[in-house]
């Protein structure tokens, strides 16, 4: 589904040096496959996201979402931050609806399915309620509501667990997948834990810095549905301390 | 803390302690047979005020409305140049240093030259409120504008969403906030922006009454003034804040449960 052929991008920074942020990079994701990205800061995991959702354009290589060319923001692409960015003065149910108003589409039309995303995620009766009366772990659900609102084919989730607590992280990585196996979509997902980047994905690319590149990327060979408990799987200890090793041979080379 | 004590801590006390003051002030003033000129005391002021009811009423509307033009003013042309300063580098790098140069010079120093070429009237008042009062609304507008998380910029460009569309759902009521923490400076500056203006040419107005009851040594009548003065500021602070919590009621904190 996503093609990246030889992509690059090299910013300039305001005093004027050159930041190769990420080196000539060729990936092939299928389509509603699950892949995680992986690696330490400054590896170009986010930069690649934002590549592939067309929002900075590459300086070298080529960009292909099923055989068409990303030269500008590409609009059958949810987003999920971090944060999650809602909007305070919006009520749930209207901040969900975000997606589709920006879109230009009818928000009266949307909002049955609004309200079945709410309930799938587990965030019915919570409709009227505004994002700072939620949780953390919430508001994030509401945040990922707003980007599978319009259904998109591609799903870009850059570190959205991040700012959550280990349990709740824990829990939400379960929910998505039980969300993916429910609404299949290609999903790229950015993150910094390595157990939270296999037991996600069909394959993980691990990426290394300066300049921000891939390393190796590795197929997880685990049953799905996934549980919290294949951690103790063999397979799944061998599996990150594969990342492991590729993430700390990479630093001790430098120092 | 229990309603009674809070009670106690956030009207008994501070209200205990002006009245205190009060009459620590009344009875100085007799003890040491303090003349009415240099310091008049509380009870004299009050009677002075009272005796002036009638034509204090319109010198407080002709303040008032000095006031909340130059307060209007403000806003109408703080606003639209702080999204031109936001949205235009070309623009912040011309209109910022102007700004700011317009805001080092004292406005009581332009004041006696703005009388000069705009006349007598209300209007030079109101201009000389604006002008006293523009600056922290272009301020907090712009930091307003600029403090739209980046994140949700990417995400109205990822769903195509025209810059007017962003501006208008996203980061103008992000920057609702900060415009409100602006327009609340900005009210209690053109009440002193307005006097000041009174203060050089005109008559009527509070600042007026001040100025000329001092002249005739008036003391108390000035004092009334000022009192009357602080009473306006005040009542249009809070009426700001209404207005903003009318508008923002996401910003409201939650009654504790």
């Amino acid at each position: 589904m996503i093609r990246l052929d030889g992509v690059e991008k090299t910013y300039r920074t305001r005093k004027g040096d050159l930041v190769h942020a990420l080196a000539a990079t060729t990936l092939t994701v299928e389509e509603n496959e699950f892949v995680t990205l992986v690696g330490p800061s400054g590896c170009g995991k986010s930069t690649l996201l934002k590549l592939v959702a067309g929002l900075v354009p590459p300086t070298g290589g080529r960009i292909r979402i099923r055989d068409q060319l990303v030269r500008e923001p590409f609009p059958d692409v949810g987003f999920v931050f971090q944060q999650p960015v809602l909007l305070p003065w919006r009520t749930v149910l209207d901040n969900v609806l975000f997606s589709i108003e920006m879109l230009g589409l009818d928000p009266r039309q949307h909002r049955k399915p609004a309200g079945d995303l709410l309930e799938l995620t587990g965030l019915a009766g919570f409709e009227t309620k505004y994002p700072r009366e939620l949780s953390g772990g919430m508001q994030q659900r509401v945040a990922i509501c707003r980007a599978l609102l319009p259904d998109p084919s591609l799903l870009l989730m850059d570190e959205p667990f991040g700012a959550l607590d280990a349990m709740t992280r824990e829990e939400m990585s379960l929910e998505l997948l039980r969300i993916w196996e429910e609404r299949r979509k290609t999903i790229l997902f950015v993150t910094h834990s390595i157990p939270e980047a296999i037991l996600l994905a069909d394959r993980v690319v691990v990426m290394s810095p300066r300049p921000g590149r891939i390393s190796r990327v590795i197929t997880v060979d685990l049953p799905r549905p996934r549980t919290v408990d294949l951690e103790f799987d063999p397979r799944f200890k061998a599996h990150s301390d594969e990342v492991r090793d590729l993430i700390f041979s990479g630093r001790r080379e430098r120092t | 803390m229990s309603a009674a004590r809070r009670l106690l801590g956030d009207t008994l006390i501070p209200a205990a302690t002006l009245v205190g003051a009060l009459v620590i002030w009344e009875g100085a003033t007799r003890a040491f047979h303090i003349p009415r000129f240099i310091m008049p005391a509380p009870s004299a002021i009050l009677g002075e005020g009272w005796e002036w009811r009638y034509r204090f009423i319109g010198h407080t509307w002709v303040t008032l409305y000095e006031t909340l033009g130059g307060f209007a003013l403000s806003i109408a042309v703080g606003v639209p140049l702080a999204i031109l300063i936001v949205y235009s580098p070309l623009l912040r790098g011309a209109l910022y240093p102007l700004i700011v140069l317009a805001q080092s010079v004292p406005k009581i120093a332009i004041a006696p030259v703005l009388l000069l070429i705009l006349g007598y009237g209300e209007v030079p008042k109101m201009v000389v409120a604006f002008l006293v009062a523009f600056f922290p609304v272009v301020v907090d507008t712009a930091t307003g504008l600029a403090a739209t998380p980046p994140e949700l910029l990417d995400l109205s460009r990822s769903y195509r969403a025209s810059p007017f569309k962003t501006f208008l759902k996203v980061r103008l009521p992000m920057a609702l906030p900060f415009i409100f923490a602006g327009a609340k400076v900005a009210i209690t500056l053109a009440v002193i922006g307005a006097v000041v203006g009174e203060f050089v040419g005109s008559d009527k107005g509070l600042g007026y009454v001040i100025l000329s009851s001092t002249s005739y040594w008036k003391t108390e009548l000035a004092f009334s003034a000022m009192i009357l003065l602080s009473l306006m500021a005040i009542v249009l602070f809070g009426a700001v804040s209404v207005i903003e919590r009318i508008v923002c009621p996401w910003l409201s904190p939650e009654p504790e449960s």
